[in-house]
């Protein structure tokens, strides 16, 4: 297997789609000749051309909803938000129409379209280009959300999400595009609504998805030099959500800690700790952790920065606050 | 058709003599007629249901616009062409051939309603009719038309379609003033595409009154800024909107070109069933409702030979009939179960 970047493997999964399905296209800021703010289109244009590689005007609301307009009338456009921060503009059209339309038509429509860019913080951004909004998308019936964490899930799920009839936003992270992951020459794509355990452990759950899956690495590492297996379960897809896997493993751990880079409040780590604790009560030997961002908006020092996002150390607190060892 | 005019009197009273006939076949001077006599009297009866209680929400009555949705459905061919509007919806509904039962039961609620309880008075949609939506968010439609229009140029230019449809992309005088319309005509105009955008301009957003809330009154001044077609076109004439919209249509379909209209109309009724409309005259009523659109075209067409009062009168027999055939089938209707909720979620 090759080992590649995630935004390649990201350039693959469009590419193969692209090839296959002429109602596939992709549209957004500099996706075309200056190949993606990230590099993720790099090529497309010159090998599709326009309109199937399609520059936009900086606006987002109105390129979200020409997007979902073609998908009505049997398009499977994609469309690149430079990042999710700037996707703030296009949620009316994200929310009142991808989300609703098939509902508003009573299942007569349907609209098979991909919202996908950087999510999560980066460095050195301040607090307008630098936040985790899963939770604004995860909240939405209608939509499916993912993120993955490895190259290999990059392609495949994103292979599901163009091929997908519904809304799906997928969300990637800026810090997370020069990754590499072995990926297979052959084809293949990954399901949505299944969790993969990472690293099998008794002794405590650990749960998260997209970039902070790194940190849950490490800090199973860290654990397991001080004796304590760490079960790490990545939940690749938000929407619709693997329950069965958490539920299995919190059974076997009794133990569970949540990592979600966003705010705590209504967070989508939150919906899932109190799953946990609504499901698996009599099976918890202590109260669900969750870890989560500092409650306030990302600075631009950074050491500011560093002390308001999630960590490794954070999840190792909050795993021996479980295991009852601080 | 006219070209721009100045502040609010682009509908005279002088529209009926205008009005010129003679170009037109009887036959399809009476379908016109029939047509918008029906979203009259469907209206009327929704208002009625409506203070039964039967039908609930926000309620938005088309009264006075008729022309308007008729004469686009009439210049374009709904068999590859798409209707997308706001929640003023149920005279495109009917405009685009939704059956009326479909329609009324929708409004109840009702589980054979287009929508399957699910919609209500603002989201009328029939796929195979190429009704798009009824949208509840003002101006929310107005990129989702975009979108439409850019499939139809990606299908011929990418896919080989022969011929493009076009969007007919309708919203009210209040939507003008949302990014949404900027960013979409800023889109169709630097990718040239077949889309017709027509404000119904009713002269209120809600209660506000255009002068109140618009630096300008007349909307078609706006193609300017993304260089395409402006159009400005009496809302109360039939025959005005249909060879205006008509032009529209046919430029882009042929040159795959979009045009925005300003299209001056009135609404008798407040802006939803809630609305009193306490913020204009009796007067100003009145004197739009001297140039009914539905008065002038029959005046014209009796003026012209082609209809009689009694052809008229039992025309209004058969349409009251129909909408109360609608009104027996969505009172008869069951409701949806309440299983249903999980359903038309995802595919």
């Amino acid at each position: 297997m090759a080992e590649i970047a995630i935004r390649d493997a990201l350039n693959q999964a469009i590419d193969e789609e692209m090839a296959r399905d002429k109602t596939v296209m992709i549209m957004g800021e500099e996706v075309a000749e200056y190949e993606g703010a990230y590099k993720v289109t790099r090529g497309l244009w010159k090998k599709y051309e326009s309109p199937r590689v399609l520059d936009t005007p900086i606006t987002e609301n109105g390129f979200t909803g020409v997007g979902i307009g073609a998908a009505l009338v049997g398009l499977r456009p994609i469309v690149e938000w430079m990042t999710f921060n700037f996707s703030i503009q296009a949620l009316d059209q994200v929310i009142s129409n991808a989300a609703k339309m098939r509902h508003m038509s009573g299942g007569q429509l349907k609209v098979p379209i991909v919202f996908r860019g950087p999510n999560g913080p980066a460095e050195y951004l301040s607090s307008q280009h630098s936040q985790a909004i899963q939770s604004f998308y995860a909240h939405i019936p209608g939509l499916k959300v993912v993120a993955p964490s490895t190259a290999y899930d990059s392609k495949g799920l994103l292979k599901t999400a163009i091929r997908d009839d519904n809304p799906v936003v997928f969300m990637e992270a800026e810090m997370m595009y020069s990754w590499t992951g072995e990926v297979p020459e052959e084809e293949y794509t990954v399901p949505f609504g299944k969790a993969a355990i990472r690293r099998e452990g008794d002794d405590v759950t650990l749960i998260s998805f997209s970039r902070p899956m790194r940190l849950l690495e490490e800090a199973a590492d860290e654990l397991a030099t001080q004796g304590i297996n760490a079960e790490v379960i990545d939940l690749r897809s938000l929407r619709p959500l693997d329950e069965d896997t958490i539920y299995a493993s919190v059974r076997k751990t009794n133990r569970v800690v949540v990592l979600d880079d966003a705010w705590p409040v209504a967070s989508f780590g939150s919906y899932v700790a109190w799953l946990i604790s609504r499901n698996c009560f009599d099976e918890l030997d202590a109260q669900v952790e969750l870890v989560h961002a500092e409650d306030v908006p990302m600075p631009y020092n950074h050491n500011l920065e560093l002390a308001v996002q999630v960590s490794t150390e954070k999840v190792v607190k909050a795993a021996k606050r479980v295991l009852y060892m601080e | 058709m006219a070209s721009k005019s100045k502040n609010d009197t682009k509908s005279g009273s002088d529209s009926a003599v205008s009005m010129n006939l003679k170009s037109y076949k009887k036959d399809f001077l009476f379908s016109a007629l029939e047509k918008m006599l029906l979203i009259r009297r469907f209206e009327e009866k929704s208002a009625q249901m409506y203070g039964l209680r039967k039908i609930g929400g926000f309620c938005h009555l088309y009264n006075g616009q008729e022309a308007v949705a008729i004469a686009a459905a009439m210049a374009a061919d709904m068999s590859r062409d798409y209707m997308l509007t706001a929640y003023r919806d149920h005279g495109h509904a009917l405009a685009c051939g939704m059956d009326p039962n479909v329609v009324m039961a929708e409004l109840y609620g009702k589980i054979t309603g287009c929508s399957r309880g699910k919609g209500g008075s603002m989201h009328m949609f029939d796929v195979e009719k190429h009704m798009l939506g009824g949208n509840g968010i003002v101006g929310a439609q107005i990129p989702i038309a975009t979108g439409v229009a850019f499939a139809e140029m990606y299908k011929k230019k990418v896919l080989g379609q022969k011929d493009a449809g076009v969007a007919l992309c309708f919203f009210g005088d209040g939507a003008v003033h949302q990014g949404a319309f900027h960013e979409s005509l800023n889109l169709a105009g630097v990718w040239k595409l077949p889309a017709v955008y027509m404000v119904e301009n009713n002269r209120f957003g809600m209660g506000s009154a255009v002068h109140r809330v618009s630096a300008v009154e007349d909307f078609e001044i706006k193609a300017v800024g993304y260089n395409i077609d402006g159009m400005q076109l009496d809302g109360m004439s039939f025959i005005d909107c249909y060879e205006g919209i008509g032009k529209a249509i046919e430029r882009a379909r042929k040159d795959s070109v979009p045009t925005l209209i300003d299209i001056k109309t009135y609404r008798y009724k407040g802006h939803s069933m809630s609305d009193p409309a306490k913020y204009r005259t009796k007067d100003e009523l009145d004197k739009f409702k001297a140039q009914d659109p539905i008065e002038l075209l029959k005046s014209a067409m009796k003026d012209a030979g082609m209809i009689t009062d009694e052809d008229y009168q039992n025309l209004d027999k058969q349409i009251k009939q129909t909408v109360q055939e609608a009104v027996d089938f969505a009172e008869n209707s069951d409701e949806p179960a309440i299983e249903t909720i999980y359903e038309d979620v995802y595919v």
